[in-house]
This record gives structure tokens, C-alpha cells and sequence, in this order.
């Protein structure tokens, strides 16, 4: 297939999850949208990497890996981040039992 | 190379510390050693003594600028832990685990001022943004403090998936991680790297607070902790910094005239925006929030000059604007009353406190004989050097005016009005500690040569 369908397509999920981040207002969901994000680029990067691999695979067999790879990387950063944030999620849940970011307008004063 | 093992390894260790004892004078005895051994090991690296060497070609390439910079970030990171490690204690419970967080960003930040490979910035700059989540919200019983950090925590990895996909862009036009290889053949923006470049900028300039994406900083650095705000908006705004310019500068350097007229109009947006709202602000915490993007609006000149004058002014700037902050912060810490009436009267109870604290906020306002002073004129001269955005230097000139006024506030509050003596803990090392940095601040201020020929004898 074309590179440019999977650059739209990448490109669609890329501004669906920024469109959630700057809409939705349920901290789970703009996480949720922030992931779609990553995720984007991650099929981007492994569809780059399959492009540069059969453009330079005559000439080194290697060519290309490394987008893979770094997908790997993006995983691996996602799944601590989502860690870290689930957590700070949950303990702003038990001091205000809501996970709305509307409730986060005490620091604007 | 051996820096960041060895604060990665000793991060474990506090971790393992916290566990095993529950004496916190143990627990920061051992973080000063930690930091002190990082900071020798890293010495010895910039003489050319390693203690050992891994391959790490095409990831990391340790250069004299980046073991410079670590040398100044440890410096300041030294400081810092002997000034607040007490104050640390009243945050929560898990005191050896912030030393071991804040060990862990020390690594990324080594990371990031020697990165050569996109993805070695990519976790770099993550592995600096984890922790400082976790630290961010570590008064868990705050509710402001679980805020910031839910803010922090959102914006942060929103710009992480931005840069993610500038990363993408770039790797598809060119095929290769490597900034060195990016750089090569790349003289002109074609679409993809031209998007690829605009979407690295923004989510670097989100992390570094640059306006028009600065909206999280005054937020975030009110909410955390005071002495996490103290670390965040010094030593780890230096390391992005050095990060940024390390991108830009290697692997964008031949487009500079394509790029230079954007960063000129984000860095007068900075020093504009963030100078005019520290003049409204009430609060002093909020106050040296604003502050900071000031001052990173001066520390963004050394990215839109991009030459020698403006690396070396970076260094500089970095210790100029840390070493003041920190010393602010630490006596902030230990008030009662953040709001610029707690400064009341200062002067009559502690005068030596009210001194030195005039000391940084003369160094900050950037008054002359202290290092802030110097570091405005290398990065006004590296503009002027550059020659094409004099109208940013003047943009910078007046903003350097503004600021003036409100750090002369607190000095007013502290000498000329009248207030109750507040409850401010000292010791005698604390104040000792203080006075030492203050008369660093005006030594390198009077003598910047000692500071910029050790410079020279590096680059």
C-alpha cells in the first residue's frame, strides 16, 4: 500500500486524540486521548520504518529497524505514564470524588 | 556516561535506604553523598578520567558543553540538598524516595544534555517528567497539590505525544534517528521536516514554559510542594533548555534563517507575557513562577542567536538564574505567609536573612556586580552578534526594566514597611549556607572571566 493512506490515517487518529484532549473534560477520557495519540505514531513509525527498509534493504539489510524499535520505547514510556497517571487520578478522586477537570480551578486564584 | 549510571544506581539505592531505616538524618546523609560522589565522578569525566567506559555510539556523545552543564546542574543540585533537606521532611512520609525521584531526574537530565539520537531525547525528557509527576503531587493531602500535578501530568504527556510525532516526521523525511545524520543534506524544509521541526519546537518550548505555551507553569509550580518548585523551575528547566539547544543546534542548525524569525516571536512572547503578569501577581510563590518564564524568555536568546556566545551564556545564565532561585526558595519555604505582606518587616527581625535574599533578587532583576547582570549582557551580546533580530534585544532590554519592579517589591516589603515577626526557623548552617551563595552570586558577577575562562578551557 501508499505510505500517504497510512500518513492520513495516522494523521486522523493524531488530531482525534488532540481534539480530545482540548474538548473532553473526564480526565479519563483525555488520558484516553492523549494514548490514541501515542498510538498514532506508533503506526506511523512502523509504517516509515517498512518504507525505508524496501527502499535501502538492497544496500543494508538493517535499513528501517531502528523505527521499530522505538516503538518498542514508546510502549514501554506509555505503560509508565499510564502508572503514574492512573495513580495521580485516583488520589484526586479520593480527596474531591470526581475525576472532572472543571473541579481544577482552586490554583487560578 | 559514568554521571548518569551512577545517579540512576544511587536513585535505587535511596530507594532501598527508605525501605531499610527510618532515620531521615541517615537518609540525607546518604542523598549528600550520592551527589557529591555524581558530581566528583563527573569532574573527573570532564579531566578525561573515566571510571569506565560503555559504547554508546550513536546514542549519546558526551561532549564538553553537556559535562559542563552537568557539572553546574549538579552544583546547584548540591546546594539545593543541603539548603531544603530539611524542609523535605514536612512534605510527606516517603522521604528517601523523593531524593531517590529526584536522582532519577538528575539521570535524565544527563540524558538530555547529551543525547545525539532522537531517541535518546525522547527518554531523556520523559525520564526527567515521570518523577517530577510523582513529585509534583507529593503532599498527597493537598488538594492543590494533587491539581498541579493532575495538570502537570495531562500537559505533559500531551506534549510528549506532539513531540513523539514531530520525532515521526522527521525520521520519514529522513530515515534515521541521528541528529548528526539529520542534519546532513538537510538544508532546506521540505514539508514533512518543516512540520516535523514546528511540532518538536512547540512541545519544546511547552516543556521549557516558553509562551504562548507557558499556560501550566504558574499553575503547576504554585500547587507542588515549595521545595519540588524550587527544583523544577532551576535545575530542570536549565537541563530542557540544554536540550533544545542541542536539537536545534544539531540537527537544524543550516535552517536557522528559516526558523530563527518564529523563535525570535516565541522568546519576545515569553519575556513579554511573563514580566507583565508578575507584575499583577499577589503572591510571592506565583511571583518567581512568572519569574521563571521571564527569565526563560533570556535563557530562549541563546536559541534564536545560536552561535558561541549564546552556548556559553547559557552556562552561565544557568548558574546566574539557579543559584539566586534556589536561595529564594529556601528561604521562602520556611514562611508562613507566601504573600508579598509576609515579607513585611523582614529586615528588622532577620537581617541577615533580608540581606542576602536583596542579594538575589538584585542578581535576578539582573542589577550590576551580581552574575544575573552578566548573564543578560552575554545573552543581549550573542543577539547582537547574530545581527538579524536587534528589535528582539531591545524587546528584551525593556522587559529587564519590568522586572525590576516586582523584585523590587519584596525588597520594599522587607526594609521599608513595617510587619509582625514571623515564625522563620533558621540555623546557623542555613544562614551560612545562604550567605555563601550570595557572595558566589556577586564574586561571578564582579569576576565573570573566572567562570567563562573556565569555559574556554573547555570548549
Amino acid at each position: 500500500m501508499k505510505i500517504e493512506y497510512y500518513i492520513v490515517l495516522s494523521l486522523a487518529l493524531f488530531c482525534i486524540g488532540i481534539a480530545g484532549v482540548l474538548t473532553r473534560r473526564n480526565a479519563i477520557v483525555i488520558f484516553m486521548c492523549i494514548e490514541l495519540m501515542l498510538n498514532a505514531v506508533n503506526l506511523l513509525l512502523v509504517a516509515f520504518s517498512k518504507m525505508h527498509h524496501l527502499a535501502g534493504a538492497a544496500a543494508n539489510p538493517m535499513a528501517g529497524i531502528d523505527g521499530q524499535l522505538f516503538v518498542f520505547f514508546i510502549m514501554v514510556v506509555a505503560a509508565a505514564e499510564v502508572s503514574v497517571g492512573l495513580a495521580i487520578i485516583v488520589m484526586m478522586y479520593r480527596n474531591v470524588h470526581s475525576v472532572d477537570v472543571n473541579f481544577l480551578n482552586r490554583l487560578k486564584h | 556516561m559514568n554521571a548518569i549510571v551512577i545517579s540512576a544506581i544511587w536513585g535505587v539505592i535511596m530507594m532501598f535506604c527508605g525501605a531499610f531505616s527510618k532515620n531521615n538524618a541517615a537518609i540525607r546523609a546518604t542523598a549528600v553523598l550520592g551527589i557529591v560522589l555524581v558530581f566528583v565522578v563527573n569532574l573527573m569525566e570532564l579531566y578525561g578520567t573515566k571510571l569506565f567506559t560503555i559504547n554508546t555510539t550513536g546514542m549519546l556523545a558526551f561532549d564538553n558543553f553537556g559535562l559542563l552543564f552537568n557539572a553546574i546542574a549538579i552544583g546547584c543540585t548540591i546546594a539545593y540538598f543541603l539548603l531544603n533537606g530539611r524542609d523535605m521532611e514536612k512534605v510527606g512520609l516517603h522521604y528517601a524516595e523523593y531524593y531517590a525521584l529526584i536522582f532519577f531526574v538528575l539521570a535524565g537530565i544527563f540524558i538530555s544534555s547529551s543525547f545525539s539520537s532522537l531517541l535518546m531525547l525522547f527518554l531523556g525528557i520523559e525520564i526527567i517528567s515521570i518523577p517530577l509527576y510523582i513529585l509534583t503531587g507529593a503532599d498527597k493531602r493537598n488538594l492543590k497539590s494533587n491539581e498541579a500535578s493532575l495538570k502537570y501530568f495531562l500537559m505533559g504527556s500531551f506534549s510528549t505525544g506532539i513531540m513523539l510525532m514531530g520525532i515521526c516526521l522527521i525520521y520519514g523525511a529522513r530515515g534515521t534517528f541521528n541528529i548528526e545524520q539529520i542534519a546532513l543534506g538537510t538544508t532546506t524544509l521540505t514539508p514533512m521536516i518543516g512540520a516535523g521541526l514546528l511540532l518538536l519546537m512547540f512541545s519544546l518550548a511547552f516543556k521549557v514554559s516558553a509562551a504562548p505555551f507557558h499556560f501550566w507553569t504558574p499553575d503547576v509550580y504554585d500547587g507542588a510542594p515549595t521545595v519540588f518548585t524550587s527544583f523544577m523551575a532551576t535545575i530542570v528547566k536549565a537541563g530542557l533548555f540544554v536540550a533544545f539547544i542541542r536539537l536545534f543546534e544539531g540537527a537544524f542548525d543550516a535552517m536557522q534563517p528559516q526558523w530563527q524569525t518564529l523563535m525570535a516571536i516565541i522568546t519576545a512572547a515569553t519575556l513579554i507575557i511573563g514580566n507583565l503578569t508578575a507584575v499583577f501577581q499577589q503572591s510571592v510563590k506565583r511571583m518567581l513562577a512568572y519569574s521563571s518564564i521571564a527569565q526563560a524568555g533570556f535563557m530562549l536568546f541563546a536559541l534564536v542567536a545560536m552561535n558561541g556566545t549564546g552556548k556559553e551564556g547559557l552556562l552561565y545564565y544557568t548558574l546566574a538564574y539557579s543559584v539566586p532561585t534556589i536561595g529564594i526558595f529556601a528561604i521562602l519555604v520556611r514562611m508562613k505567609d507566601y504573600t508579598f505582606e509576609g515579607f513585611n518587616g523582614l529586615a528588622k527581625h532577620h537581617p541577615v536573612l533580608a540581606a542576602v535574599t536583596t542579594i538575589f533578587l538584585l542578581s535576578l532583576a539582573g542589577i550590576p556586580a551580581t552574575a544575573g547582570f552578566m548573564g543578560k549582557f552575554y545573552m543581549l551580546s550573542a543577539a547582537i552578534q547574530n545581527g538579524h533580530v536587534m528589535w528582539l534585544v531591545i524587546v528584551g532590554i525593556l522587559c529587564a526594566a519590568i522586572s525590576v519592579y516586582y523584585y523590587f517589591r519584596v525588597i520594599q516589603a522587607m526594609y521599608f514597611k513595617d510587619g509582625d515577626p514571623q515564625e522563620l526557623e533558621t540555623s546557623g548552617f542555613h544562614k551560612g549556607l545562604l550567605i555563601l551563595m550570595a557572595a558566589f552570586v556577586v564574586l561571578i558577577g564582579i569576576f565573570p572571566q573566572w567562570l567563562i575562562q573556565m569555559l574556554y578551557n573547555f570548549f
